[in-house]
């Protein structure tokens, strides 16, 4: 029985892993186009994005996660996401994308403002430009300074991937939970907070030696 | 002819008038200290020419090229303001080294990224990246810093640090070196070594123009001296005959006070 479990949420913990890392890929980048509009000298675009911030902020999760899987079968009348596992996880990083890029894009522009305008004005007198100015000088120095607020975000993007099994995507706490559903069972579900916490606990980890190899300045 | 000619520069902000028809030349090779209480607009005139801000009014030449004129339509693209902004060079008050580079790194960086846009760059890599380094181990070591090229700015004193940030300005060889306040940021202790730096640059005539509130330095070091107050130039010339003599009865206040502590 316990190796029958392992290998079913060992299954979910597959789901939940790629709801997770895809969430990232999109989110972060996303992320920090969004931070950049939210900056932009341009009101409409900067209206836009705080507009965009604050909807998907101000709105549970779960909510936009049912009204993206659900909405397009109910309004153009045919589901986009196809109907199997696979069109499942791709509209819950869709959901989760949007969402986390939202937060993401606070965090970044905090981080981006707090480099001193010191730090632009030099590059600008030594001739940089502007994208020189933020690849080279900017970026590592918001990385550093937003480190610590993100690495919360991605900690609670791992226990959010359990919102998934709304839209019935078999994610690893659907997984645990199967087994008090069909046998009764509620070890499973103790196993199961297990993996989460071997997940977070190695994205911790992975936070500390990120913090460690950016303390070589100030 | 003079390497740099200001005329009637004028800067508002809101409603206060920061700068008021500012003129003043400097030949090549000088020295020009700039004197002032806060607020005096000092700073914003070196910010004005390098292009950190923009006049209202007035006009800049160097060299005879006119780099700045308000009276005519501006549209420029970011290429043209980075070519005219190098003919300055700008050391600030807080340093503004970049914390995440070593000292050497700091020097070379802007060398590098104007050293890639050269067409014959990809094939010429690896000695253009090694004169580069020449040059900036060479410059930190004039600035007394060869023991410190690959500490990063945090474990640099603050006197260390404006050597190494006069270092990075000198590293593009712009035709005039501006110093907004460098010894302002620093303890007393420290600002020795960097007005010691300064002066050695005069001796070798690098054209400059030295923000300070080191009067005994200005006096000392510069060619031609500018005292201002609310906006505008009061008194300029000599700077012996400018700080002990005094002609104009605002400068003889400042001086005065200044004594006083």
């Amino acid at each position: 029985m316990f190796w029958n479990v392992t290998q079913v949420l060992l299954d979910g913990l597959l789901t939940t892993f790629q709801i997770f890392l895809f969430t990232l890929l999109f989110s972060l980048p996303f992320g920090l186009v969004l931070a950049f509009g939210s900056m932009s000298r341009w009101r409409p675009l900067r209206y836009l994005i705080q507009v965009l911030v604050w909807i998907i902020r101000g709105t549970p999760l779960m909510l936009q996660l049912i009204i993206i899987f659900y909405g397009p079968g109910l309004w153009l009348g045919h589901n986009i996401w196809s109907g199997n596992e696979s069109g499942r996880i791709t509209a819950t990083v869709v959901a989760f994308s949007i969402n986390y890029a939202c937060y993401f894009s606070v965090i970044f522009r905090g981080g981006i403002e707090g480099v001193p305008a010191g730090q632009r004005e030099a590059g600008e007198v030594l001739g940089m430009t502007r994208s020189q100015i933020f690849f080279r000088i900017t970026l590592l120095q918001m990385v550093k300074r937003v480190v610590p607020p993100l690495s919360n975000e991605v900690i609670t993007l791992v226990k959010d991937t359990s919102l998934a099994r709304m839209i019935a995507a078999y994610e690893l706490t659907f997984a645990g939970y199967s087994f008090m559903k069909s046998n009764g069972l509620t070890w499973p579900l103790f196993y199961t907070g297990v993996f989460y916490l071997i997940f977070v606990g190695v994205l911790t980890l992975l936070f500390n030696y990120m913090e460690r190899k950016l303390d070589y300045f100030r | 002819m003079a390497i740099l000619e200001v005329r009637n520069i004028g800067k508002q902000f809101d409603n206060t008038k920061v700068l008021d028809n500012v003129s003043f030349s400097l030949e090549e090779g000088n020295a020009l200290a700039i004197i002032g209480s806060s607020g005096s607009g000092k700073t914003t005139l070196l910010r004005c020419l390098n292009f950190l801000e923009t006049p209202d009014k007035g006009s800049i030449t160097v060299k005879g090229e006119t780099l700045f004129d308000a009276s005519m339509p501006r549209r420029e693209q970011e290429k043209e303001l980075r070519t005219k902004r190098l003919h300055f060079g700008m050391v600030f008050q807080s340093f503004n080294l970049f914390p995440q580079y070593t000292a050497l790194e700091n020097v070379m960086l802007s060398e590098k990224l104007l050293a890639k846009e050269q067409p014959d760059f990809k094939q010429k890599k690896k000695e253009i990246y090694e004169r580069i380094e020449e040059h900036g181990v060479e410059l930190l070591q004039q600035m007394g810093l060869a023991e410190r090229m690959s500490h990063y700015p945090h474990q640099l004193s603050g006197g260390q640090q404006q050597r190494v940030a006069i270092a990075r300005a000198l590293a593009l060889q712009p035709d005039i070196l501006c110093f907004d306040e460098p010894t302002s940021a620093l303890d007393p202790e420290l600002t020795g070594e960097v007005l010691k730096v300064i002066r050695s640059l005069a001796d070798r005539k690098t054209t400059m123009i030295i923000v300070t509130h080191e009067m005994a330095f200005a006096r000392d070091v510069s060619d031609q001296l500018i005292f201002m107050d609310e906006g505008v130039i009061v008194e300029q010339g000599d700077p012996r005959q400018v700080i002990d003599h005094p002609q104009e009865e605002r400068t003889k206040q400042f001086l005065t006070r200044y004594a006083q502590g």
